[in-house]
């Protein structure tokens, strides 16, 4: 014990460790509050962690060469020891790092989150947000199967819509190539990673100023004991937070598991059957639809009939949650207290999220796909376009001065 | 007793449960329209699954390649290094080499008009209900160069290889069909095969058995290790939650 | 609000249970990453037994074969050149391959089989630090090997010098003799290298 204590002074004269223990976990005072919605801040942490570790060992075997980038993920399925495990475990990961960030991100739209003074931590989420889209987006080309190559033709295709030249610059020649896998390869395990964990890391930073917010959306630090200066509605995140993530990350990994294990396909939502078939830059898939998380947007994009407007509409459509802070004039943060104003756009706004999401893997061709989708699209931009009108005509109910359990 | 309070709260925490499946819903789709027949199939069946080899190698392996498996991956089924070079490999290959095929990718697409695609994963493209159906589904056309058409998958390029033993199927158009249109019809054996129709079933159901095995040879690895996997994290979850339970008892 | 009374003992226990399930579980999540390290399947194959035919292989001459992305050489070595083998005991630091890798049916002075001791199966990788020594199997200044040279093997990196058993000479960089890996002889033409449990 002497020894330990002596190491631990040792350190904490180089390095604060028991001051950031202290003042991030064992005396950081988090609202008592906290429901099933809280879970998936630590749960993100968890899956970005294990997409950074699983994509290591997976570029131990992977090869980003178009002749032999499909053959090497089928090397690692068939031939390397656990190999398919890993592989699962990646595909699985980076589906369920979108499930985990939208209920995240349901979280900050429910109990407004994003309200003053987080502004920071939510604008700092959405950068976080769009950094796992692109993570997202140059990683599905790496296996390099049917699905890889056209989904990210059409996407590039978007660019060359707005500036052929630019388009250019990304592939690196004339159609996705060997170029364009190569680059997409480097951004995906080094350049993106490394601005997630900055990201990640000035997320918590801000949080931490702060403090959380809770569901009821009351500052836990205007009401303090006046002996011990501690929040009377807060409780330490260690052990109280420590212990409940635990089991929520368990919880966590039967879902997880539970898909790789007994569904790595999901459908054809996490890995497309399409994407069985080798990339042939001469044949293209009849139907090509992104991966489930992108289709909302995607939805979005093919229900504008001009190219240019749907390629702004489906970027309007991401950078808009950057506004929420400034749209939303409501008096209240909490879902709880807000008016029926309010509970019906956020309830039509989700509805519109998943209708959209369901059209976006849906074939075009079929009558009600774009006229839905349109619908739908008018829904998503109204609940944040109206906003600053609709949330100050809310009639709120009275917000408790105490939290309520 | 209930509050509404946490009625509500309890439909919030739901909210986010059904959120999850809405998302992903799973909507199986033919796009030929036909309705596929399920494939009586058993992956842990391995006197099927060597049949099916047996059948792979005889049939589909002449033209298709399998290029991202070895022969060596038929030790997995139970049999032995000599079983293996003696029936299932017919050209001189040797265990470590990958299943490849001799057939000149450009003689094939003189002849077939498309090179025969890699089997090795084609389950996974198709799955085998698809493929079950699909090889079951040939039938004479006159109207085709080769002869052949397909009900699962119209003017597929390839030959019935399998016609000895399954005979041959004529298209009985349905009641009100226009000619041509082949999805109104019935299949009929007009000129019977070496196999009855149900060891032609059986044979096919073998086959398409492999062909899952195949695309997927970890397959039954997987599921088992799952099961385990499964237990622990229940267990896991017992622990952990009555952690969580016993600390939030300080929480008023 | 009813006051349930915490209970410390219960407490320890559970932290106790909750650390031995998490390091159950941070183990048998890592095993496989650890194992996906070991040589794949394909590696494995590809480092399956090979056959040669050594039928072409006159006494005096060499034949290298790949195993396992390694030079195996196959030397059919003259009466003359086995004769020599017992006289370069003392120039040898390990003349009877006490300490260097060896089958035990190669454990003699030939380093070969008693049926064949004509034939050297070795490994032609430096036991000093990997280099692929060279062919000096004539005796004498021939090969620029000094006058006294009994014939070998030379490895041009840092100089290490074996005889025509692969067996290394004192005071060389070198510490073991070469490796002779598994064989065996399916016919007295066929060879088969990696494996000595199956065949004739």
């Amino acid at each position: 014990m002497k020894i330990a204590a002596r190491l631990l002074d040792w350190v904490d004269a180089r390095f604060p460790l028991t001051t950031v223990w202290r003042e991030h976990l064992a005396e950081y005072y988090a609202p008592k509050n906290f429901n099933f919605w809280y879970y998936f801040g630590s749960l993100a942490m968890l899956v970005l962690v294990i997409q950074i570790v699983t994509g290591i060992f997976l570029t131990m075997n992977y090869k980003p060469d178009a002749r032999f980038a499909f053959a090497s993920v089928e090397y690692i399925m068939r031939d390397v020891d656990y190999g398919w495990l890993i592989r699962y475990m990646h595909s699985t990961g980076a589906s369920m790092f979108f499930v985990v960030v939208y209920l995240h991100m349901m979280r900050g739209l429910l109990y407004g989150s994003y309200q003053k003074p987080r502004e920071l931590i939510w604008y700092l989420g959405m950068a976080i947000y769009l950094c796992l889209m692109a993570e997202a987006f140059f990683g599905y080309l790496l296996p390099w199967g049917q699905m890889s190559y056209w989904g990210a033709q059409v996407i590039v295709s978007l660019v060359d819509a707005i500036s052929p030249p630019l388009a250019l610059w990304i592939r690196g020649d004339y159609v996705i190539a060997d170029a364009t896998l190569n680059r997409f390869f480097a951004f995906h395990v080094i350049a993106l990673p490394l601005v997630l964990l900055v990201l990640v890391f000035l997320h918590i930073v801000a949080l931490h100023q702060v403090g959380s917010n809770n569901p009821d959306g009351i500052e836990i630090k205007e009401k303090k004991d006046p002996q011990t200066g501690i929040p009377l509605d807060g409780i330490p995140f260690h052990p109280y937070y420590t212990v409940k993530d635990i089991m929520g990350v368990v919880g966590f990994l039967i879902v997880y598991f539970g898909i790789i294990f007994f569904m790595p396909e999901m459908g054809g939502y996490f890995l497309e059957e399409n994407n069985f078939i080798p990339a042939d830059p001469l044949k293209t898939p009849p139907h090509i639809a992104p991966v489930w998380y992108f289709t909302p947007f995607y939805a979005i994009l093919r229900a504008i009939p001009q190219k240019q407007l749907g390629v702004a509409a489906m970027g309007l459509a991401v950078v808009i949650f950057f506004l929420l802070p400034w749209l939303d004039r409501g008096l209240v943060k909490s879902i709880r207290y807000r008016g029926t104003i309010y509970k019906t756009a956020l309830g039509l706004f989700v509805a519109a999220f998943l209708v959209l999401g369901y059209m976006g893997t849906q074939d075009p061709s079929l009558w009600y796909v774009n006229p839905v989708s349109r619908v739908c699209a008018v829904v998503y931009f109204g609940f944040f376009l109206l906003m600053p009108f609709y949330s100050r005509l809310d009639k709120t109910k009275p917000v408790p001065e105490r939290v309520t359990g | 007793m209930m509050t509404s309070e946490s009625w509500k709260k309890r439909a919030v925490r739901w909210a986010g449960l059904v959120a999850m499946v809405l998302v992903l819903p799973s909507a199986w789709s033919n796009p030929a329209g036909v309705k596929l027949d399920r494939a009586p199939i058993n992956p842990a069946d391995m006197a099927s699954l060597q049949r099916g080899a047996q059948h792979f190698m005889n049939y589909c392996l002449t033209c298709h390649s399998a290029q991202y498996a070895r022969f060596d991956l038929l030790l997995s089924l139970g049999l032995t290094e000599d079983q293996i070079k003696k029936n299932l490999i017919l050209t001189d290959a040797k265990m470590a080499d990958y299943m490849t095929v001799v057939l000149n990718p450009k003689d094939a697409k003189n002849w077939f008009g498309v090179p025969p695609p890699d089997l090795s994963v084609e389950a996974r493209v198709r799955g085998a209900d698809w493929l079950y159906t699909y090889l079951r589904s040939f039938y004479r056309d006159e109207h085709r160069e080769g002869g052949w058409n397909n009900l699962v998958f119209r003017g597929v390029a390839m030959p019935n290889v399998l016609w000895e033993l399954q005979g041959e199927q004529e298209l009985e158009p349905g009641a009100g069909a226009t000619p041509g249109d082949h999805h109104a019809g019935k299949l009929v054996l007009a000129k019977p095969g070496t196999l009855s129709p149900k060891d032609y079933d059986q044979f096919v159901a073998d086959l398409v058995n492999y062909l899952v095995f195949l695309a997927e040879p970890a397959r039954e690895t997987r599921i088992h290790i799952g099961y385990g996997v499964m237990i622990f994290l229940a267990l896991a979850f017992v622990v952990t939650r009555a952690l969580k339970k016993e600390y939030w008892k300080d929480v008023h | 609000m009813s006051d349930v009374q915490s209970d410390p003992g219960r407490r320890k226990f559970l932290v106790g249970a909750t650390v031995a399930v998490g390091v159950a579980g941070v183990a048998a999540v890592g095993t496989p990453f650890v194992l996906s390290m070991f040589p794949s399947a394909r590696a494995k194959a590809a480092g399956a037994p090979v056959e040669v035919n050594i039928s072409k292989v006159e006494p005096g001459m060499m034949i290298t074969q790949e195993w396992r992305g390694q030079p195996v050489w196959v030397v059919n070595r003259t009466p003359e050149m086995l004769a020599q083998l017992a006289k370069n005991a003392d120039l040898l630091r390990d003349p009877e391959s006490e300490d260097s890798s060896q089958p035990d049916y190669c454990k003699n002075i030939n380093r070969a089989t008693e049926k064949h001791p004509n034939l050297l199966v070795v490994v032609g990788i430096c036991t000093h630090l990997g280099c692929s020594p060279v062919d000096k199997m004539k005796a004498g200044d021939s090969g620029g090997m000094g006058s006294d040279w009994p014939g070998g093997f030379f490895c041009p990196c840092h100089g290490s010098k074996y005889d025509l058993s692969g067996r290394v000479f004192k005071s060389m960089p070198a510490p073991l003799n070469l490796r002779i890996p598994p064989y065996t002889f399916i016919t007295d033409a066929r060879l088969l290298i990696g494996d000595d449990k199956k065949g004739a």
